[in-house]
This record gives C-alpha cells, structure tokens and sequence, in this order.
C-alpha cells in the first residue's frame, strides 16, 4: 500500500514537474534573453498576469486558444517594448521600473479582465502520452501541452541562436560590454528593446499557459510571483537557455509538492507547502551567489551585479 | 520683464519639475484610458478629489490609510538610502501584526501601556529582522536584495496564513480565520472623537521625521550618503559598509512591523488575511514619489492614502472595478520614473538659470538670445 503510494506521489510529482514548470520555462527563457542584453526586466510578473487575461479573453471571443496565446505573446511584446524603451532614457532604473511594470500590469489584467472571470474559454489541446497505459492516473498524468515541447525546442533554438548566429553574438555583446558593442556600430539601445521586447512575448505566452491549460481559468490570484522567481531561475541557470529547461522542471516540481501531497491524502500545513518554490529560489541564490565576485556566464553589464 | 525672483523661483521649482509632470501626464492618460474604455472620464478627476479630500470624513479615511503607508515606504526608503532596493515590506508588516497580536497572549496581563509597548517592540523586532534578512543575505552571500526580500515576503506570507488558519487560530473565528481577538484595553483608539484616525498616524509622522533627522543631520546619514553612492569609496574610507546597510534594512524592517502592529491593534482588532491588502507594495511606490526623502514621504502617503481612499467611491458611482486605483498607481509609478530622465538635464538649466537670469537679471535678454544660438 505504502509502495503504491509512494508511486502516486512520484508519479504526480512528475507530471507536476512539467505541468506547473512549463510557465517557469517561458518566462524563464524570455528574462534570459533580456538579462543577455544587459538589462533585467522585474516586470515580466506583471506581463504574464496581463498575457493570461488577454490569452483567456482572446481565445474565448474568437474561439480559438492558439489565437489567444498569438495575443498574449502580443500584449507582452508590448509591454516588454515600453519597459526597453523607458529604460534606455537616461536615469532611468530598470530594476525600479520592473515593479513598476508589475503594478500596471497587474492593474490592467484585473481592470479589464473583470467580465471574463465568469464564462469558460475554449482550452489548449494536450498530447495524450499516456495512452499505452490503463490506469486512469498515469493517464491524466502523462496529458502534456503542446507548448511544453514548444518550450523545449525554443530552449534549443536560443542555445544555438546565441552561440552561433550574428543576432546572438551582438546580443551577448552588447550585454558583455556596450562600449565594444558601440564601437563596432551597433546600437545598444535598439538590441535592448528588442531583446526585452521577445523577452516580454515569451512571458506573455507562459501568462496564456496559466490562463488556456493549467490551472486553467482566469481570476485574480492566478499567478503566484512565477515571472518573479523566473528572475532567480535564470541567476540559477547561469544564463543559458538549456539549463532553463532543466531549472523550470525542477521549480515546476517544488511547486507540484503540495498537490501531489494532497493526491495521497496529506493536506495538512497547505500554505506551507505551496511557499516551498520561494524557499528553494532562494536556497539556490544563497548557494549560487557570492558577494565578491561575479558569478561565471553573467552578463557584464548587468545592474544586478554591479 | 524678467524678475530675478522669478528666477530664483524657478530654480526652486526645478527640482520638484519630473514629479509635477509625472502627475500631470498620469492624470492625461488616466483619463484616455477612460474614455477608450468609454467611461465619463470627467467625472473621475473631481469624484478623486472629493473621495479623498472632499469631507472631514474623507480625510479621516485618507489619514487612516495614509499612516501604514508612511510606515512600510520607510522600509524601502531607509535601505535606499544605502543604494538598496528593498521591496518586501508587505511580508515586514504581516508578521509585525501577528507578532503584535500574539503578544498579549504568550505574555501575563499587564496594565494598557505596557503592554502596547510590548506589543511595539515585538512587532518592530519580527520586522527589523526580517528584513534585516534580506539585507544580510545581500552583504554577506551576494543575494540580491530585491529579489530576497520579495522572496522572504512570499514566505513571511504563507507563514502568517499557515499559523493564522492553523497553530494561532481562534477557534470562535469561523468564517474569518483570525488569531483571538485583542483584549479592548489592549486595542488602540483614536486622536479625538471629532479626529477619527488612530494613533497610527502620529506615529508614522514621528517616524519620518525622525527618518529625516537621522539622514539629514547625523554622522550615521552622512555615511549612509557615501554609501548608497558608490559601492568602493565608503570602503576605503573604512567604513563598517555592511553594519550600515543592516542598520537601515533593521530600521526600514521595524517600521513596516510597527504598521502591522497598528493594523492589528487600531483597525482590525486581530491577525487576520485582511492585513495582506497591499500597504507594503503602495509603500514602494510611495518611497520612489518621494525620491526616497523621509519628509516627502509624508505628503506622497497622504496623496497616495486620498487615491485609495477615493477607490471606493469611484467604484460607487462609476461602476469602476478596484482594480482602477492599481492601475492608477502603475501608471504613476511609470510615469515618476520615466521623467526621473529629465534630472539630467534639469542641472543644466539650473545652472543655466543660476548664470543668465538670477546673477545679471539686465543681461537676460541677451542670455536668453545665447541660448537660441547655442
């Protein structure tokens, strides 16, 4: 008995792990893309709470979820341009503006999502992987997104992308050293907002993930600071996208601990286990960080090692 | 024509120029975003004015909420100071509450006064060290704070509701999971009867002046100036850097725990979710409107306490949902932060003003004329 248990947990905890990490993963790839650039983006909290309303709002007024994630990814790239273009203006601090972002964000998702909070929008379709089984649970554990191996290849493609084309390489430079970057002819400022601006697609994209799939439905408490630890996740993943992926499945599996717990009948301090993915971000930076030198794979340029 | 007063007027007025245009701008794209959604935008301006300012009563109500918000922007503004951007103050203020609600409990009756500086200095203690945390863990493993402290909020949070519907909780409270509630004695009450705001208020005041004397005048601030400036000079000075910074993290935590303990002990009467209502965010936002000068921040919380204040009326008459005075709030943020872009300039016309209008005001025209060339 306590075997099979132990399976059903596992099982969940898995099944979790890709469930509640494919947001993580998103979000996690678009602020690496940004942080590559030199600039770090806190706002992408607010930019994944607004992807989840207009990706839930579009998708049930057309009908169609792929149009609603098309317009997440939409209201992000928005929002990611107005945070890369302020932030070029002088003075003006990108950490600050961040919070800033997350407010409005916030603000504007519940402003105008309150009439979608009632009706039900049509929901991103899932590949059954588990149909060799007969037992219902591995079933319903092994429905994966689609995104989710959308994510993955995205993660593949920025590995490759930032190593080996010219796009990558002017980004890196321009995050390393925007002098050089100057010097050859490229302007900072222009790869910035760009890069913050794809950064805020992707993270609009992970918003519609919450809203279209899991837990899918749109309220105000849906987003639980993932596009914040999203910020941690990349200092953990030390700035490269394929390790994103790995570090998105293992905060997606902190934060199946508490469901999957539930799943055999422990639920008991359900609060505490639901702050167990802050705890393990911050374990991780404490590990991870050292205050007299800078961590290997970051960018130079960036505020959060100055 | 030109009056050197009038000069000198200007260069007065500079410095406070990016606010003023911030609100300005603010106010032109609150009201768009209204008629786009086609909303009666021109009712908005004034119903925000009378929520907020319009009546005794509306100024009781903006006070009240103006007090914890005096409060938890000294959190960020404090550790600012030092060239920190602290953002946890909401997980510093929930914890103070709870501390400040629980201490009657573990300790023996006392008379009234006591014990309410009991409940203080607990309330003060639960949120110096919290945030004290966050600043320790920046100075000694390289965490950065911002993302620390927000981190350590989360947990604060999820602490305080698993102790609150668990451990802590009153079982009396049914459908409102609260701690139990404050003996009345223990309960604190208001200025005067025709002054309804409790005494939270003269305590964020006393704070914030304090907060001034302290960076203003003193040997500490002076450090703290050298610091928040440049992370290698204080050190060859040989300064204790990291003392510094985990005294103003300790001070900024200790405020946003005492706003906790008057949110228990004047408006809620016991720990309870209602405390978790977005002081410590709206104090962010406070501390940045106020460049992070401990005198400015008592006028920014009254202006930001009257656009809370005002959400309920808005939504009264204009049917607005809550979310309104968040967005109102974000899009203040936004706009105070992207005119901070004029400060580069605003030095120049200073000095500008200082050289052509002030000093030689017969030359004006001829300065003026200067300026057109160049």
């Amino acid at each position: 008995m306590a075997e099979s248990e132990l399976s059903i947990f596992l099982l969940a905890l898995l099944a979790g792990a890709i469930r509640v990490g494919t947001p993580f993963l998103f979000v996690s790839l678009g602020e690496c893309l940004t942080e590559k650039g030199g600039r770090i983006n806190l706002g992408l909290e607010g930019i994944l709470v607004t992807g989840a309303m207009t990706g839930y709002a579009v998708s049930y007024l057309s009908g169609s979820p792929w149009l609603g994630v098309l317009a997440a990814g939409g209201a992000g790239l928005l929002l990611g341009l107005v945070h890369g273009v302020i932030c070029s203006l002088p003075r003006v601090n990108d950490i600050a503006f961040g919070i800033a972002l997350i407010l409005f964000g916030t603000g504007l998702a519940f402003f105008l999502g309150k009439d979608f909070i009632q009706p039900s929008a049509p929901m991103l379709p899932s590949i059954p992987l588990g149909f060799w089984s007969d037992d219902t649970r591995v079933r319903s554990a092994l429905n994966v997104n689609v995104l989710f191996f959308i994510g993955v290849a995205l993660a593949f493609v920025l590995h490759w992308g930032l190593r080996g084309t010219r796009w990558g390489l002017v980004l890196r430079l321009v995050g390393d050293h925007e002098d050089s970057a100057q010097a050859l002819g490229y302007r900072a400022a222009t790869v910035r907002i760009v890069a913050t601006g794809v950064g805020g697609f992707l993270a609009g994209v992970g918003g519609a993930y919450l809203s279209l799939y899991y837990p899918g439905s749109w309220n105000e408490g849906l987003s639980s600071g993932q596009g914040l630890m999203a910020v941690a996740l990349v200092i953990f993943a030390r700035w490269q996208p394929i390790n994103c992926l790995w570090a998105a499945l293992l905060f997606g599996a902190a934060g199946a601990v508490g469901p999957a717990l539930q799943a055999v009948g422990i639920g008991w301090s359900y609060y505490l286990f639901n702050a167990i993915p802050y705890a393990l971000t911050l374990a991780v930076m404490v590990v991870t960080c050292r205050p007299d030198r800078t961590l290997s794979g970051a960018p130079g340029e960036l505020s959060l090692n100055r | 024509m030109l009056k050197p007063w009038l000069g000198r007027a200007a260069v007065l007025a500079l410095p406070v120029l990016p606010t003023l245009l911030a609100m300005l701008t603010t106010a032109v794209l609150f009201v768009l975003f209204l008629l786009i959604q086609g909303q009666p935008a021109w009712q908005a301006g004034p119903l925000v004015f009378e929520g907020a300012f319009g009546s005794l009563f509306a100024w009781e109500n903006t006070l009240m909420r103006a007090a914890p918000l005096m409060l938890t922007a000294l959190c960020v503004a404090l550790p600012a100071r030092a060239g920190l951007i602290i953002i946890g103050g909401e997980g510093a203020l929930v914890l103070g509450g709870l501390a400040a609600a629980v201490t009657p409990l573990w300790l023996p009756a006392l008379p009234a006064w006591p014990m309410l500086i009991a409940m203080g200095v607990a309330a003060m203690l639960a949120g110096g060290l919290w945030i004290g945390l966050s600043g320790w863990l920046r100075q000694k493993r390289g965490v950065n704070e911002t993302i620390g402290s927000l981190l350590l909020s989360y947990i604060a949070l999820a602490v305080f509701r698993h102790l609150v519907e668990g451990p802590l909780r009153d079982p009396n409270s049914l459908n409102k999971p609260s701690t139990p509630p404050l003996d009345g004695g223990y309960q604190i009450g208001v200025i005067s009867d025709s002054f309804y705001v409790h005494w939270g208020l003269v305590a964020g005041v006393v704070a914030c002046v304090l907060a001034w004397v302290l960076v203003r005048y003193s040997v500490v601030g002076f450090a703290l100036r050298i610091v928040g400036g440049n992370p290698r000079t204080p050190r060859m000075l040989g300064l204790p850097v990291d003392r510094l910074v985990l005294l103003t993290c300790v001070l900024g935590g200790a405020a946003a725990g005492l706003a906790g303990m008057y949110e228990v002990g004047a408006v809620q009467g016991s720990a309870n979710s209602a405390l978790i209502s977005g002081y410590g965010t709206a104090g962010i936002l406070v501390a940045f409107a106020a460049r992070h000068n401990p005198l400015a921040i008592i006028a920014c919380a009254i202006l930001l306490g009257g656009l809370e204040a005002s959400g309920g009326l808005l939504q009264r008459r204009l049917g607005l949902p809550d979310a309104t005075t968040l967005i109102l709030q974000g899009m203040l943020f936004i706009n105070l932060l992207a005119w901070e872009a004029l400060t580069s300039r605003t030095t120049n016309w200073r000095l500008w003003l200082r050289g052509h209008w002030i000093a030689a005001p017969a030359d004006a025209l001829t300065g003026k004329r200067e300026a057109r060339h160049g």
